[in-house]
């Protein structure tokens, strides 16, 4: 049984197959990568995985477990976080209280409770904002706590988002095109990030444009196109496959 | 625990207490019968802070709450049926309950102005039902509803005997109701709350059950609003349709928005002070007029309310500029 | 229920249902080009028909008719730009509560300059005697001039919007007002422009309704609330949609008369736009993402 697996997941719009029965499967502690020119499918995919959309026919499990069909906040508490392509972070919250709600599947007073501030919660929430501030602190941002989140740079809060989703403690974490938006060097960083992310045991499945980032990162690399999963391998398979340069090549 | 979070309440004690004291010494306690009612109406306007300002859910519909509590205590302890008030109460809640909630399910899936029109929609029924109903005396309403007696020799009722027990029954309540918001606020829920309103796509992928944490306070709002509606009925001793009106939801939704969204202090501010106004009848006539224009004004110049900084600075500005103007003359 | 009977209520559906289409049209041409649902859509018809009232005792009827029109494209215009062009953060709830405090305030000011009275215009032509038998069913002169009326203003705003250069830049913005600024277009003309439309035929709906429903300064409201069923029915932005949702809702209502109270008529409209919202929120002929697009 595999860590995580996707199998023979379909989707259509009206007549447009956007997912065509691709599968793959997602080894623990692996970094794992999902790329495919405009219009493969690859964010329909993400959402399909995301809970964001259902599939028409076909499974998802973690560890054994079906996933599909189960809205975004059950699939989170199942311990996979995600990241946005284009980055949403809660607007009107600090840096801090974004990360802070990423802690939210990690801990449990209720709606009673709270009302009542009973001790429990008070010293939850106390664990809540130092574990938070530990985080900031190991992706280096500590200084950026009180910020209001959205006016950050966009760079920023592209890592206060992978701040968000580590709070939650995920064994998986997707990321939706983490480059996207970012100059060169961002994208470095980033990539030094996601490297770091894996070293402490969490599994990335990574949507991604830029093979640059994803040839340097990625142990896997599963590539579509129209839908269709053509190719899977490593990156230096990936790069060898006939298919895979067509697909790109004839995009550009 | 954080006590730090409570000082706000403890000003508010001293503050009523202060201005009890003032009024009686003054020989002005007549006054304290408007601050009554308007600590009551205050109750709904910082459920519907929470709501609106919090989670981000609009209700125009929030009367609908306030006349379904009033309407609940007045028919249950006259006429024919004449129950305690404290089981009318317990009534009057489970009712507001049962109806938030399924209402609730339906309505908070939508969004912008289909939530906006569905919430107005149901204060209309409700509306339409209370004038349209012979139980619930039609375009007359209910009167000679009871005192309601909370404990011997304490007991909810209009009359200047009175006047300055009840005062501080209300101001009790309001202050109950400011703590347990203030506690939920900031607690692991509020953040949450919060959440949805800053983007309800990313609090569902982080775990947040955001339509369960919606229903939730849209119910708890609800219920605010029914207790204000149950215990101001009893202290005027009635309740007449137009507590179910569009406009007084308007007037709930205006007030919010004039104490700033996101504000339970400033909602309460400006709950007590507008209503109060409104009550002694300072805007005469121009009542509505002024509760529209104010919600216009608000959004076009104070988006985020008027009890802030920036309130303050183009005061500022303004006498500076005119101090400037006058020694320019010179 | 005998087949005269049948007929003469659905003449009569048909006829309030052809206004509430055009209350429909009238919020969709705002919504098209702003995204903002003008909750002071029903104030227009009162407006209008109250203006006209006035008017008619001292001038010819279609005088008063074109004064009451322009009175009312007056205030829309005004609304846009005291109000909407100045909204310095224009999210979808900001804007529900500037319009909404704009309804009140119009109707504020129409009580204190008419009073509470119940007023009309004279019937067009003819008066109510002198009604039209069809195969059974009496037709007033006047739901035929509301039927002509509203069949023409859907001619012509849909020649306009479909020929006109002025119509079809509204098109534009609607589709994609970033692309509509870069080709030139003045987009904030254009919104003013649909305050002009929708204020227009909003007038003179209010107009020629008044003779056959009456009008008061707060009979905006439930107009409003009824229009805005009709265009989730079509599907928001929708004009034949909104046509045929108008003719539903009307016909509904007039045969409910047959079943129920009269209280409850106007409950009909409001239990309809409920259960459209939560079943089918993109409307009977709308787009689904439609109801999905505005967040605030």
């Amino acid at each position: 049984m595999s860590f995580f697996a996707v199998e023979n997941l379909s989707r259509a719009f009206g007549g447009l197959q956007a997912v065509s029965d691709v599968s793959f499967a997602v080894r623990e502690h692996s970094i794992h990568a999902v790329i495919g020119p405009n219009g493969a499918g690859k964010t329909t995919l993400f959402n399909l995985i995301a809970g964001s959309l259902a599939p028409d026919s076909g499974a998802i499990r973690l560890n054994g477990d079906p996933l599909q069909s189960l809205p975004p906040y059950k699939i989170a508490r199942k311990g996979i976080a995600r990241t946005f392509q284009n980055v949403k972070l809660f607007r009107h919250m600090s840096v801090l209280e974004n990360v802070m709600l990423g802690r939210h599947v990690r801990s449990r007073a209720g709606f009673g409770a709270a009302l009542l501030n009973l001790p429990h919660t008070w010293r939850e929430e106390r664990s809540i904002r130092q574990r938070s501030l530990e985080i900031l602190d190991t992706l280096g941002i500590a200084d950026l706590a009180d910020a209001d989140a959205v006016s950050l740079a966009f760079g920023k809060q592209r890592i206060v988002e992978f701040a968000r989703a580590l709070a939650t403690e995920p064994t998986l974490l997707l990321l939706d095109e983490p480059a996207a938006g970012l100059n060169m060097h961002e994208t470095d960083e980033i990539a030094r990030l996601i490297a770091d992310i894996r070293a402490r045991g969490i599994t990335v499945l990574i949507i991604e444009h830029d093979m640059s980032l994803i040839m340097d990162i990625s142990d896997h690399i599963a590539v579509l196109s129209s839908g269709k999963k053509i190719a899977e391998g490593t990156p230096a398979e990936i790069q060898r496959n006939r298919d895979v340069i067509a697909v790109y090549l004839g995009e550009d | 625990m954080n006590i730090r979070q409570y000082i706000p309440a403890g000003i508010l004690v001293a503050v009523v207490v202060a201005f009890q004291l003032a009024v009686v010494l003054t020989g002005q306690d007549y006054l304290l019968t408007q601050l009554t009612m308007s600590a009551y109406y205050a109750l709904v306007i910082i459920g519907l802070s929470v709501l609106m300002g919090y989670a981000g859910q609009i209700s125009i519909g929030h009367a609908a709450f306030f006349a379904i509590g009033g309407y609940t205590a007045a028919v249950l302890t006259t006429g024919a049926f004449r129950l305690s008030p404290w089981l009318s109460l317990a009534v009057a809640v489970a009712i507001t309950v049962v109806i938030a909630f399924l209402i609730g399910i339906p309505i908070l899936k939508l969004k912008g102005h289909y939530l906006a029109m569905a919430t107005l929609s149901f204060g209309v029924i409700v509306y339409r039902i209370v004038l349209g109903t012979g139980v619930f005396g039609e375009a007359d309403g209910i009167s000679d509803v009871p005192g309601f007696t909370l404990l011997p020799g304490l007991t909810v009722t209009g009359g200047a005997a009175s006047r300055v027990e009840n005062y501080y029954i209300a101001w009790f309540l309001v202050t109950l109701a400011i703590i347990l918001l203030i506690n939920l606020i900031n607690s692991r829920v509020g953040r949450a709350l919060r959440s949805i309103h800053g983007s309800e796509e990313a609090a569902n992928a982080m775990g947040v059950n955001t339509a369960g944490y919606k229903l939730a306070i849209f119910v708890l709002s609800a219920v605010f609003a029914a207790v204000g509606g149950v215990f101001l009925t009893h202290y005027t001793g009635g309740i007449g349709p137009s507590e179910a009106g569009v406009m007084k939801s308007v007037r709930y939704v205006a007030i919010v928005a004039v104490g700033g969204m996101a504000n339970i202090w400033g909602a309460l501010v400006m709950g007590i002070v507008l209503n109060y106004l409104s009550l002694r009848g300072y805007f005469g006539t121009y009542d509505d007029i002024f509760f529209g224009a104010i919600l216009i004004i608000i959004m076009l110049f104070y988006p985020d309310g008027i009890l802030q900084r920036k309130t303050l600075d183009d005061l500022r500005s303004l006498a500076r500029s005119l101090v400037a103007r006058i020694r320019g003359r010179r | 229920m005998t087949f005269e009977h049948v007929l003469q209520y659905l003449l009569a559906g048909i006829t309030i249902g052809s206004i509430y289409a055009i209350v429909a049209i009238g919020f969709n041409i705002i919504y098209n080009t702003t995204g903002i649902i003008n909750f002071a859509q029903g104030e227009f018809l009162m407006v209008g028909a109250m203006t006209a009232v006035t008017f008619s005792r001292l001038v010819p009827l279609p005088l008063a008719i074109a004064i009451g029109i322009a009175v009312t494209v007056a205030v829309g215009v005004l609304i846009d730009f005291v109000f909407i062009r100045n909204l310095k953060k224009p999210t979808v709830l900001n804007m529900i509560i500037v319009t909404i405090g704009l309804s009140i305030i119009i109707r504020e000011v129409a009580l204190h300059v008419w009073d509470e009275k119940v007023r009309s215009l004279p019937y067009f032509t003819g008066d109510e005697i002198s009604s039209i038998n069809i195969l059974g069913a009496y037709i007033s002169p006047q739901a035929l001039w509301v039927l002509g009326i509203c069949a023409t203003m859907v001619v012509l705003l849909n020649v306009f919007f479909k020929y006109s250069v002025m119509g079809r830049s509204m098109r534009a913005c609607s589709a994609n007002p970033v692309a509509a600024r870069l080709c030139g277009i003045n987009t904030k003309n254009m919104v003013t422009m649909s305050f002009v439309l929708s204020a227009a035929i909003g007038a003179l709906a209010g107009c020629v309704m008044s003779p056959i429903t009456q009008t008061q300064y707060d009979c905006g409201t439930s107009l409003a609330i009824k229009g805005f069923t009709v265009a989730i029915l079509g599907g928001l932005g929708n004009s034949t949609g909104a046509i045929i949702g108008g003719l539903i809702v009307g016909i509904l209502e007039e045969f409910s008369i047959s079943v129920m109270p009269l209280a409850y008529k106007d409950a009909i409209a409001i239990a309809i736009l409920l259960l459209i919202m939560f079943f089918r929120p993109s409307g009977l002929f709308g787009k689904q993402e439609v109801s999905a697009l505005k967040e605030f």
